[in-house]
């Protein structure tokens, strides 16, 4: 399983990479969302797989015993996610307004300010 | 212990009340004044706590260190806190003449105030993860306080500056998790000392690179620094100022912090590789500077320039020299939210920026004048003021480490800083006039741009005055970072 992960997070990042270099700002966006989406997979994996070993101590005992799956990594990827949707809702209408005013998706028209 | 969180709790509470009182305009400023004072009260209160009684903790929840959320007051945090308040409060007085009505009701007050939480947050977290959602929490404050206005400068610039900002965010977010794969902490004491047994030294210096690029994209650092040349000079200048002021220094705060207290397995390598592209910095941000001809264009690539030399105080990782970058930091936020300051005053009086079309300020107006020569000249670092005793320290330090060549680029850049500061004296303030004077100021408030230039002005003659005290402070604070 980690295997497999491996390789999505890892075609996540080069997608994402390869549409940030795009010069189409709706690229531009996808791209960003695409990292951060690789970014949350990545601390899923490195916090362990494992099947059928929910963090509960059972009613018999005073403590966690053997393995138990870590929820640490599911509660950083909640807030990741909480965040990036916020701020990509924001990246989202920003675009569109860029867009609106410059008149031109194209990031090479964004010259203004250079 | 409360003192630890005040920082943090006062723009929050002031951003919920200036909300509040959405669309009563003097409401909301009285209260954006009032919180800014406020804050600046519980940085220099948690300071002398700190100072007194060393490092402070808050438990959030009162769930015990290693498992919860804690907050850290060392003598550093502490120094940086008072910075946001410091600057605030400037901005906040000069707001009040400047600041447009279409602004302030589409929110800027509680903009800002949010943006200082998630600042002052960032300061005093002592949690990793925890750090990247107050850098979030600046982020998306500082986002929407870029573009508000809508201007077309204002949306180009803030479409680069997002998407950098975000990239550095993803890139931080995979490095916290990696750094949590390896050694299972979060919270940055346990993590400092659990990396002691990680016995993979790569995979470590991998995770110190993410993090150094991360934090590099948001400090400015070369060759990411592109972002901020690109946008800090298009919104208005009370944000411009803010963000010149202290933005790109929580960069550089979360740069020092995990490269003395994580990363320190082995100096030899990143900490070399972090002085050379301090020097790098510096000598790009000012060769952009020079060619500029549009004063807040040369004050935003100064700002790059100068974050080469605190960062020169993290790469010789001495007392000595921490304490003289930690020196600068305070040294700068003052005098480049100054220096914005009149840049501003300068457009309201002439109605530009361009250099080529300004002229004889200092026959009409030589008050501003000076006002602009006193951070100018303590921006390149000419005694008695606060920049020449932050460069001392750094070239004394560097020459004490034996790295000459960080000397010699640190000298250069700061000759070549004064010869942009006096193009920029030439043109605007001392050759004779092209044009009649354009729009004057308009009545209402002048005085409110006046005020925080003194104050400014005042406190880094004062700092230069008083340098020996507050290197003291600067030594102590640097002491505990190698210590920890």
């Amino acid at each position: 399983m980690e295997t497999v992960l491996a390789f999505v997070i890892g075609g996540l990042y080069a997608a994402g990479l390869y549409m940030l270099m795009r010069r189409s700002l709706v690229k531009l966006v996808i791209g960003l969302a695409l990292l951060g989406q690789a970014s949350n997979l990545l601390i899923f994996t490195l916090g362990r797989l494992l099947r059928g070993h929910p963090p509960l101590i059972p009613p018999d005992a005073t403590g966690m015993m053997g393995l138990y799956a870590d929820p640490v990594p599911q509660a950083l990827i909640l807030t990741a996610i909480v965040i990036g949707f916020g701020v990509h809702a924001f990246t989202i209408i920003l675009v569109k307004r860029a867009y609106q005013m410059v008149g031109s998706d194209d990031l090479d028209d964004f010259r203004m300010t250079e | 212990m409360i003192l630890t969180i005040l920082p943090v709790l006062i723009p929050f509470l002031t951003g919920v009340a200036t909300l509040l009182a959405w669309n009563r305009r003097p409401v909301q400023r009285a209260l954006s004044l009032l919180g800014a004072a406020g804050l600046l009260g519980a940085g220099l209160a948690l300071l002398a706590s700190v100072w007194r009684k060393g490092v402070q903790t808050l438990q959030v929840g009162s769930w015990p260190a290693p498992f919860g959320i804690t907050f850290t007051a060392d003598l550093f945090s502490a120094i940086m806190v008072v910075l946001p308040g410091l600057i605030a409060l400037s901005v906040a007085v000069y707001s009040l003449g400047s600041m447009d009505p279409y602004r302030e009701r589409f929110g800027y007050h509680p903009l800002l105030h949010i943006m200082l939480m998630g600042v002052c947050g960032a300061f005093l977290t002592g949690d990793i993860f925890n750090l990247y959602v107050w850098f979030e929490v600046m982020l998306i404050a500082s986002f929407v306080l870029l573009t508000l206005g809508g201007e077309r400068a204002q949306l180009e610039g803030g479409v680069k500056y997002v998407a950098l900002n975000l990239m550095a965010s993803a890139l931080f977010l995979a490095g916290v998790g990696i750094l949590y794969g390896v050694t299972g902490a979060l919270n940055m004491t346990d993590i400092a000392q659990r990396l002691r047994g990680v016995e993979q030294p790569g995979l470590v210096i991998a995770i110190a690179f993410l993090f150094l690029v991360a934090f590099g994209i948001k400090a400015a650092l070369f060759p990411l620094f592109f972002w901020l040349p690109a946008s800090y000079h298009t919104p208005p200048v009370a944000v411009s100022a803010l963000f010149a002021g202290l933005l790109t220094k929580v960069g550089v705060y979360a740069l020092i912090r995990v490269f003395t207290m994580l990363f320190v397995q082995n100096p030899g390598y990143t900490h070399t590789l972090i002085l050379v592209i301090a020097g790098l910095t510096m000598l790009i941000g000012v060769f952009g500077a020079v060619a500029q001809d549009d004063f807040r264009r040369i004050l935003a690539f100064h700002s790059v320039s100068q974050v080469g030399y605190m960062i020169m105080g993290l790469g010789l990782f001495t007392p000595m020299a921490l304490a003289g970058a930690i020196f600068f930091i305070i040294h700068h936020s003052i005098v480049k939210a100054d220096l914005f300051l009149v840049s501003g005053l300068v457009l309201r009086l002439r109605g530009t920026h361009h250099l080529k079309k300004l002229g004889g300020l200092y026959q009409t107006c030589p008050a501003l004048a000076s006002l602009f020569l006193i951070p100018a000249l303590s921006l390149a670092g000419l005694p008695p003021l606060s920049g020449f005793f932050a460069k001392l320290a750094l070239v004394q330090a560097g020459l004490e480490a034996g790295q000459f060549a960080i000397v010699a680029v640190a000298l250069g850049v700061s000759l070549l800083t004064l010869f942009s500061m006096m193009k920029i004296w030439n043109e605007v303030f001392w050759k004779p006039s092209l044009e009649e004077s354009g729009p004057t100021p308009a009545g209402q408030a002048v005085w409110a741009l006046w005020l925080p230039l003194g104050l400014l002005a005042a406190l880094t003659t004062f700092l230069g005055l008083a340098a020996e005290p507050l290197f003291a402070l600067s030594m102590r604070a640097a002491e505990q970072l190698i210590m920890r």
